[in-house]
């Protein structure tokens, strides 16, 4: 057969395009399922993460369902309304009562979208955990942003100066010093300093919220730091009462 | 069936080393020695499968749309590629994240189809893609052990370099940040092919 013909080019490239639709319609239909759940677990786990739950699920023999315990054993989903707008707010309480709020992150990287979930101890300003993940950040650069070495240095931190929201800056030259400051990776500022544009604006739009329980919590909270005393909330809770 | 389909791309041939193909990723994907292997892992599929595929239509592949009908079999194949691990191994399919979509443009899939699986039956096609994409994947593992050793004292993410030994904990020692940036690896790369041509008298141009 004459394979240079118009006719046989224009249906073989009709016949081509349609067999290779069908198969991926078909593989998509087929795995949709497993995908998504795959999605929420995921989403599931990395909240459990940023309050350093869940730290053997790789371990766990069945690890959605490992992951659907764990979640509906600590985390309670909630919201807060600010404006007209209504923002996912995850309440965790552990077995000893210490209660954590857990904030949804989501930004732009450098190449896609970066996400994350940050934890605050009751004070509302010090960070207990956090997590963060990537769409397509440059691997080995970028992409170190989701590793437990980065996410982890957020620990501790505070996000309030007083009352004054200053969030956690990210630094370039391995400089970071204080409560407000982490480190940035080596290679990968832009997709550091998108971390720290997604920390502004998104515990940005709790604002309302943080700043009403951060005034109402400094009475109580200050008997429950000396159960458990952390340096960095104490410094919060000195400057509030000098300023008091 | 020939032994030299197989030999040939690791060394003689290597697609990035001798052929200069796929030096992109090359460049883009090995700070790190796991992605690197992933990477290496899945061009290996797809090159391999991607020219059993065309193989078996050469025959019937219209000349004046060839590259086309290379590329939509490529795009599929790499496209079920991450389906599949999106369902059934989505820790991987994170760490791919990008590169899914970076296989289908690797200059090694589309030259071996071309260079190779066009006239050849589909056996030695396959065998064909997959040396490629082996010999392909020996850099990257060299590239990124040398880059991730120096560049982050780590191999395959443990600590290999004595933490007491860096600078900051009081010793002598530092990452060397050159090392994590493409230029490193274009370096890295010019010195395998200069050190592999001066031992192999085959490679020296009169």
């Amino acid at each position: 057969m004459d394979t240079n013909k118009n006719l046989y080019t224009i249906v073989y490239s009709t016949i081509l395009v349609v067999v290779v639709a069908v198969i991926l319609a078909l593989a998509s239909y087929l795995l949709k399922d497993r995908q998504q759940r795959n999605v929420a677990i995921e989403t599931k786990m990395m909240i459990l993460k940023s309050v350093n739950l869940a730290k053997d699920a790789s371990k766990a023999d069945d690890k959605p369902t490992y992951i659907e315990q764990e979640y509906s054993k600590y985390i309670t989903d909630s919201s807060i309304t600010e404006g007209n707008k209504t923002f996912p707010l995850y309440i965790c309480r552990l077995e000893n009562q210490d209660k954590y709020y857990i904030v949804k992150l989501h930004g732009a990287g450098l190449w896609g979208p970066i996400w994350g979930y940050i934890s605050f101890k009751s004070d509302l300003s010090t960070i207990y955990g956090a997590v963060f993940a990537h769409k397509g950040e440059t691997p080995g650069l970028g992409a170190e942003i989701s590793t437990d070495h980065f996410s982890g240095q957020f620990i501790d931190k505070t996000i309030f100066e007083g009352e004054n929201f200053v969030s956690v800056l990210v630094v370039k030259g391995g400089g970071a010093k204080g409560n407000h400051e982490v480190d940035a990776i080596s290679g990968g500022t832009i997709t550091s300093k998108a971390v720290e544009a997604m920390l502004k604006s998104c515990i940005g739009d709790y604002l309302n919220f943080f700043k009403a329980n951060l005034n109402k919590a400094t009475a109580p909270l200050y008997d429950s730091t000396m159960v458990n005393p952390s340096d960095s909330t104490m410094l919060i809770n000195q400057i509030d009462t000098t300023k008091n | 069936m020939d032994k030299k389909i197989f030999i040939e791309p690791i060394f003689l041939k290597n697609p990035i080393t001798v052929l200069v193909l796929g030096i992109c990723s090359a460049l883009a994907v090995t700070t790190k020695l796991e992605p690197a292997i992933v990477m290496a892992l899945s061009v290996t599929i797809v090159t391999g499968f991607s020219s059993f595929i065309i193989s078996l239509i050469r025959n019937t592949i219209p000349n004046r749309i060839r590259i086309i009908v290379q590329l939509v079999v490529v795009a599929m194949l790499v496209i079920l590629v991450d389906q599949i691990l999106q369902a059934y191994a989505y820790e991987v399919s994170k760490q791919l994240s990008v590169f899914v979509g970076l296989i289908i443009t690797n200059c090694i899939i589309m030259g071996r189809i071309e260079a190779y699986a066009l006239g050849n039956k589909p056996i030695p096609s396959l065998v064909d893609g997959l040396a490629n994409g082996f010999g392909y994947g020996l850099i990257l593992v060299a590239l990124a052990f040398v880059r991730e050793l120096f560049g982050s004292g780590t191999l395959y993410g443990i600590q290999v370099i004595p933490l007491s030994w860096y600078s900051v904990n009081g010793g002598f020692y530092e990452n060397n940040g050159f090392m994590i940036l493409p230029p490193a690896a274009l370096i890295l790369v010019g010195l395998i092919i200069w050190i592999q041509r001066s031992f192999t008298k085959e490679l020296i141009e009169k």
